[in-house]
């Protein structure tokens, strides 16, 4: 295998990068790393210059323990081991000497691309491959170095191989024996990366460190972290986004045994709210739910979602801000036409653990325990609430059941909000930390939702059924207007995670425009971002002119993909290939439905078999074909893939929408929010295309092509376009 | 003062008598296995067994389950099936996040104390109140049956 990108000799960072750590715990060998100035979302740190301080991202201790420090949040996406695995494999360690933690909030763990401690975007593997690489090589570089002044042999006489450095006459160490000596060796000028052939780990199928404790009870998340004489809030949210306490009664509450304070808080958007503080979680819900508030609401929108909807289609009908022109104009003379108009709901995230956050404030220091996915701008919303300079916060990441994008919020809503209660508790005279727990309907309600949005695009085609001119227009909220990712993700006035995924790889004449309007509803990321619409549209559009051309809709794509697109055609060749797509006869009544997508830099393709069953649509096996370069660790590539099919299967479920009524989100629990479920889950069979380019990630560009390639295998059979998420086929 | 059983020892609890058992093994005794998910019985992810049936912990209050045995995932390791099952969720990498994954093996456990060898529609059936947003059903189904098989 070769890694085009990169020299193996010459490192993407200089050695004044890394440096020793001082003063290990239980002695060993520590590397720590920092990344200088800072790159894209640079713009987007709030204390620019906060004092250097180095941290550990690798411990080898006497013992013979190897400790990683993982720069992320672990929520099920498998980095705590895929990292694990790219510094175990340059460290040439034995796998069964290597854990790893995740890193508390620090400047070293910075991602090296963004330049802010984040996990998002798909970039783990993407970003810190080399990074993690160059970690192990370095280390091992000094435990060689530390054999051979030990031996008195040349250095290059020596060598490791699974956690003992052995010289050339039966000379045998482990690297427990030479942590400590390899600790007082110079950190190397230079180093080797292993030739990829001789990967041990990395592109292997390499089972979870994690999954022993996620299946016996013993994995601590961030809800079940206590401290001793920690108290326990819930808080009362004001039931329209930004609305205010005009007056409440807290005597009830405060009756109930347990309860041991009952605050009125700031809450997000400038509104108020009322915390209750008690021995546990029950007293504190059960206090919640005995106060008597009067809310003022008076003077925040209150969105209705139909009337949304309504105002969105007429703006979808008059073009927007320009993002991509092109000359249009033959729409007025095409011989076949496509006019299409879709709609997609608000969505909410609702990972299973849901929102927490221990906080224990103190006069001159603020300690975090949260699955934080954005400890940047966590620890600095925090320092911000609390009166502290960013150097009197320490937060740290723990393991977070699941997030999907709302753990990653630029406003930091629920660790703010953690430090009010915290401010107020402390204020009334008490001490101790407070564990915040929001409840099921507090995550539904509580917005921060996929934005809401609606298409509309024109298509105009000639007798064959080539494109010959297409007019879109996308409406929505803006997902980083007003937050330190706006620079950056705002191009000439179109936030570009509204459009990411719009054209690319087809080549066709798009014109592409979008209205931004803002409304009273908190919006953010969700799992593939804009592709989770744009996806949609693009593949069952792009299936429709097919079937409008006569030609297949796999043939019709090949043909319209550009030449630069050589990933794609690669992953749906293999799908195609895979299930059987056009050799393989189906059960009466089964339909293939085709799509492929590219997000974050991966490519997926998926050929999907459904049928009707008593009218409703079933998906029943999905063939994956994907293309994320170097597979790091096939296992849980395919485990992402699995997930991702999962959640784009639920956003085609009847119930799987938010709505609003004058304000008021209409959705509670999962009674009235559909997720997928085990009977919903089809058969999924993932094949990944053998690449040595440097990895790309695949946490979420599974998601984007299931929902349309499953519309498309439902169009097949019923003639009938679905023009919305989720399915409506009543309206199609 | 109420006395429940939980996990062979008796333990008590000077608190609300409609306190859900859920509650009361996390914020009482530290059991933090037993996980919370939506409050309302609707996701699994607080499973527990009372005399070997699956139990809503969130939902049932421990007023309810005086006398009665309880056990969570921290005995199930103890359980010939769910020592199993354990074994075979890490054979298969099931979980991803994890959260779900305690309730996920309790009603797996309790599956497979009334059917030894599950079919596809018979898992559907039995695990379509456990929530795994992450999407590790499949693999779940392959767990369940490799278990099922290594008990046989």
């Amino acid at each position: 295998m070769y890694i085009k990108q990169r020299n193996h000799s010459t490192p993407a960072l200089s050695r004044r990068d890394f440096l020793k750590t001082g003063s290990a715990i239980g002695g060993g060998l520590v590397i720590g790393f920092f990344i200088p100035g800072a790159t894209r979302f640079a713009n987007a740190e709030p204390a620019p210059n906060a004092p250097f301080a180095p941290n550990a991202f690798l411990h080898i201790t006497p013992d013979n323990k190897v400790t990683v420090q993982i720069n992320r949040l672990e929520f099920g996406q498998g980095v705590h081991t895929s990292l694990t695995m790219i510094i175990a494999d340059e460290l040439d360690a034995d796998w069964s000497q290597m854990s790893a933690q995740l890193a508390p909030a620090g400047d070293a763990y910075k991602d090296p691309v963004f330049g802010i401690q984040m996990t998002g975007g798909s970039g783990t593997i993407n970003h810190s491959f080399t990074q993690y690489r160059e970690i192990g090589a370095r280390a091992r570089a000094m435990l060689i170095a530390a054999a051979a002044d030990r031996w008195n042999v040349p250095h290059e006489q020596c060598h490791a191989a699974k956690g003992v450095v052995l010289g050339p006459h039966g000379h045998k160490a482990t690297y427990g024996e030479l942590a400590d000596a390899a600790m007082a060796q110079p950190l190397p000028q230079k180093i080797a990366l292993k030739n990829p052939k001789d990967f041990r780990f990395i592109g292997k199928p390499m089972p979870r460190l994690d999954s022993r404790d996620k299946s016996n009870g013993k994995q601590p998340f961030g809800i079940d972290f206590a401290l001793p004489g920690m108290k326990v809030a819930v808080i009362a949210h004001p039931p329209v986004f930004g609305g205010k306490v005009a007056q409440y009664d807290a005597a009830k509450a405060l009756d109930i045994k347990g309860v041991a304070g009952v605050f009125q808080i700031p809450t997000d958007r400038g509104g108020s709210g009322v915390a209750v503080v008690a021995d546990g979680f029950w007293p504190a819900k059960q206090g919640r739910d005995a106060l008597a508030i009067d809310w003022d609401t008076a003077n925040v929108e209150k969105v209705t979602s139909a009337d949304q909807l309504a105002q969105y289609k007429a703006l979808a009908r008059q073009t927007g801000t320009v993002a991509r022109d092109a000359d249009v104009s033959a729409l007025a003379t095409a011989p076949k036409k496509i006019v299409a108009e879709y709609s997609f709901p608000y969505l909410a995230h609702t990972p299973m653990e849901t929102l927490n956050c221990v906080i224990d404030l103190q006069q001159d220091h603020c300690t975090l325990w949260v699955g934080s996915q954005f400890q940047t701008f966590d620890r600095a919303a925090v320092a911000a609430t609390a009166g502290l300079k960013p150097e009197q916060v320490t937060l740290n990441t723990l393991m977070a059941g699941g997030g999907f994008g709302r753990r990653a919020v630029p406003t930091s809503d629920y660790i703010v909000e953690a430090v009010h209660v915290a401010k107020a508790y402390r204020a009334s005279g008490k001490t101790g930390a407070v564990k915040v727990i929001w409840s099921r309907e507090d995550d539904i309600r509580g917005g921060y939702y996929r934005p809401s949005h609606v298409h509309r695009a024109e298509i105009g085609l000639d007798d064959q059924g080539q494109i010959l001119a297409w007019n879109h227009v996308i409406v929505g909220q803006s997902i980083t207007q007003g937050t330190p990712f706006a620079s950056v993700m705002i191009k000439n006035g179109v936030d570009n995670t509204m459009i990411e995924g719009m054209g690319e790889p087809y080549e066709v004449p798009l014109k592409l425009s979008a209205h931004t309007v803002t409304a009273n509803v908190p919006v953010l990321w969700w799992r593939s971002v804009g592709s989770t619409h744009t996806a949609f549209v693009m593949e069952t559009l792009i299936d429709e002119a097919a079937t409008l051309a006569g030609v297949d809709p796999v043939v019709y794509r090949q043909k319209l993909m550009g030449p630069k697109s050589q990933r794609h055609q690669a992953a749906l060749k293999m799908a195609v290939e895979k299930s059987g797509y056009g050799t393989r006869k189906l059960p009466k009544g089964h339909a293939f439905g085709v799509a492929v997508h590219e997000s974050f830099k991966s490519v997926v393709a998926y050929v999907v078999e459904a049928s009707l069953e008593k009218g409703v649509p079933k998906l029943h096996k999905v063939t994956a074909g994907i293309h994320c370069n170097l597979a790091v660790n096939p296992l849980t590539i395919e485990a992402q893939v699995q997930g991702a099919i999962l959640m784009g299967l639920g956003t085609t479920l009847p119930g799987a929408a938010i709505t609003l009524k004058d304000g008021v989100v209409e959705q509670h629990n999962f009674s009235d929010y559909t997720v997928a479920r085990m009977p919903d889950m089809p058969r999924v069979e993932v094949h990944i295309i053998p690449s040595a380019d440097p990895p790309t990630g695949m946490g979420e560009p599974g998601l984007p092509p299931l929902a349309p390639a499953f519309a498309n295998a439902i169009a097949k059979l019923t003639g009938k376009r679905l023009r919305s998420l989720p399915f409506n086929l009543e309206n199609a | 003062m109420l006395t429940l059983n939980i996990n062979g020892q008796d333990k008590q609890f000077d608190i609300d008598p409609s306190t859900p058992i859920l509650w009361a093994l996390r914020d009482n005794l530290n059991l933090t296995g037993t996980k919370f998910g939506c409050g309302a019985a609707l996701c699994g992810a607080c499973t527990v067994h009372i005399n070997g049936l699956p139990v809503r912990s969130c939902v049932t209050p421990i007023s309810a389950a005086v006398g009665q045995h309880i056990t969570t995932i921290e005995a199930m390791g103890d359980d010939r099936i769910g020592k199993a099952l354990q074994a075979a969720w890490v054979r298969h990498d099931v979980p991803q996040c994890g959260y779900c994954q305690s309730g996920q093996i309790m009603s797996a456990a309790a599956l497979l104390k009334t059917n030894k060898k599950p079919n596809d529609a018979d898992i559907d059936s039995a695990m379509s109140g456990n929530i795994c947003r992450c999407g590790t059903y499949q693999r779940i189904r392959e767990a369940i049956k490799d278990a099922a098989a290594t008990l046989a």
